[in-house]
């Protein structure tokens, strides 16, 4: 079996477009959630959401390249340029060496909408223009990318609600470890635009904080009254101890384990049992203790009933001695098919910068989860071994623990 | 006499001129009258249809996919919307 390492990590969130951004707010407990007023207009329960800015491409892509791109693409692409910088790969070892890419997302609302509006303007299939098709499959990240950087390894979407970011991860893991891949792009990417949110405001899931949007998301807190939609791209280049030390590339941490289970239950009601699964699966893969994690990144994205589950989860599996826990959610908001990626590059930016993120807005916790080892505030500390979370609708989980890289 | 004066054609000419320049991001100075269309601006099959979306967007009709094999040159694709606008306006 291959160790598997990390080598290269890139972001384009709502609390920074590059890591050192990410890491600084993530430092500072800074939130990355405001109003977009356009939901308000269009009927929206709640108008908060992370803000991402659209990032400038003409200068980096050509016409061909830009126009299959979804928004969520987009984000993608600049998280990668980023970490495969950070990797050492550039255009010509893509273009000579199998790597893969295995990236999550699980909607692409805002092409399919606008070609059906066309064509129900038009009347005519051919003006809904090429693009669409390209923007508008599940696919569209990894088709794009894979194209937009000649990748000639494994290509394809990993589809798993707000756990697909993890899932990606943990399955290009799975890949290197049994030696079917040496490199491999992996990640998550998140559409934001309201479109693409309708459906699940009206689940009546959403905060309705809209008075005080950097406090609205608070993960764990007695007052928390739902999530707010987020976004962005996140990206994570994994590759064997044996390829990254051929290519004398800095290693930021190795995956020691994947865990995964599905509730077998209800469709978004969250249970105990499930992530229990994921995490104890983790922990015998990895062949760590319990009591030897020292940082949890929790999924918990600030429902009543979400956050509730994986507390408990959490005290069952970890007892007596409990990790330092937060969700960066409480300041990035719930990044959904993007999540699972981007907490695993929040938690590599802790661990390098010696500090853990606090889980901002969290005051008052549920009094059954007051033996949990919140982070209020942030902590500085250098530790090398964490764990994180990623569950989505379908009761499906994920649990993905990292260490520190040692010989 | 055709209904369609020389200002007019110019404006329509024009009017190409920028949406290729614009859409198809092809340097100005590369197009002329007796360039090749295809080769110019590097057409793929993709590329056909968005340029069928643009000469609607700007013009108000469609190009039938099939009349592009007897369009050659600037020149041929000028005088293709040029005859389309006439036509349209008869």
């Amino acid at each position: 079996m291959n160790r598997v390492v990390i080598t290269g990590i890139g972001i384009y969130s709502c609390i920074g477009q590059n890591v050192d951004q990410v890491r600084d707010s993530l430092y500072a407990g800074k939130s990355g959630i405001g109003l977009d007023p356009e939901r308000d207009v269009q009927g929206f329960r709640s108008s908060l959401t992370g803000i991402v800015p659209q990032p400038a491409l003409k200068e980096l892509l050509n016409r061909r390249q830009r126009i299959g791109l979804a928004e969520q693409g987009e984000y993608a692409y600049i998280a990668t340029i980023e970490a495969l910088k950070m990797a050492g790969m550039d255009e010509d070892f893509l273009t000579n060496n199998e790597v893969g890419i295995l990236y999550g997302n699980d909607s692409s609302a805002k092409p399919v909408i606008y070609a059906v509006d066309q064509l129900r303007l038009k009347k005519d299939t051919t003006l809904i223009g090429s693009g669409s098709i390209f923007q508008s499959m599940n696919s569209t990240v990894t088709m794009n990318l894979a194209t937009i950087f000649k990748l000639k390894g494994i290509n394809m979407t990993i589809s798993a609600a707000c756990a697909s970011g993890s899932h990606a991860i943990g399955l290009g893991y799975t890949l290197i470890k049994n030696g079917l891949q040496d490199q491999i792009i992996c990640g998550g990417a998140q559409e934001i635009n309201y479109q693409s949110m309708g459906s699940f405001d009206g689940l009546g899931t959403f905060s309705m904080r809209q008075d005080s949007p950097t406090e609205a998301s608070r993960p764990f807190d007695k007052n928390r009254d739902g999530l707010i939609p987020s976004g962005g791209g996140a990206t994570v280049i994994i590759e064997s101890l044996e390829s990254a030390k051929k290519r004398g590339a800095n290693i930021l941490g190795e995956i020691l384990g994947y865990g995964f289970s599905s509730n077998g239950d209800h469709i978004s009601a969250p249970n105990v049992e499930g992530p229990m699964r994921s995490l104890q699966m983790a922990l015998d893969q990895s062949n760590v203790k319990a009591n030897e994690i020292e940082y949890i990144n929790a999924h918990a994205t600030s429902t009543i009933a979400g956050d509730l589950s994986e507390g408990k989860a959490i005290l069952n599996v970890f007892g007596e001695k409990q990790p330092y826990l937060s969700s960066t959610k409480s300041m990035t908001g719930h990044e959904m098919w993007m999540a699972g990626a981007s907490e695993i590059v929040y938690s590599l930016l802790m661990m390098h910068n010696g500090f853990i993120a606090p889980n901002i807005n969290l005051t008052d916790p549920e009094d059954e989860l007051k033996n949990l080892n919140f982070a209020f505030d942030v902590i500085k500390k250098d530790f090398n071994l964490f764990l994180s979370n990623s569950f989505g609708f379908g009761g499906t989980n994920s649990s993905i623990i990292v260490k520190k890289f040692r010989e | 006499m055709s209904m369609t004066g020389t200002l007019e054609r110019e404006e329509i000419i024009g009017k190409i001129n920028d949406f290729l320049v614009e859409e198809f991001e092809v340097e100005r100075e590369l197009i002329s009258p007796e360039a090749n269309l295809k080769e110019t601006l590097d057409l793929d099959s993709l590329d056909y249809v968005d340029l069928v979306v643009e000469v609607e967007s700007n013009f108000g009709f469609k190009v039938s996919p099939e009349d592009f094999v007897n369009i050659a040159t600037f020149q041929n694709f000028y005088d293709y919307v040029i005859n389309k606008v006439e036509a349209e306006k008869s």
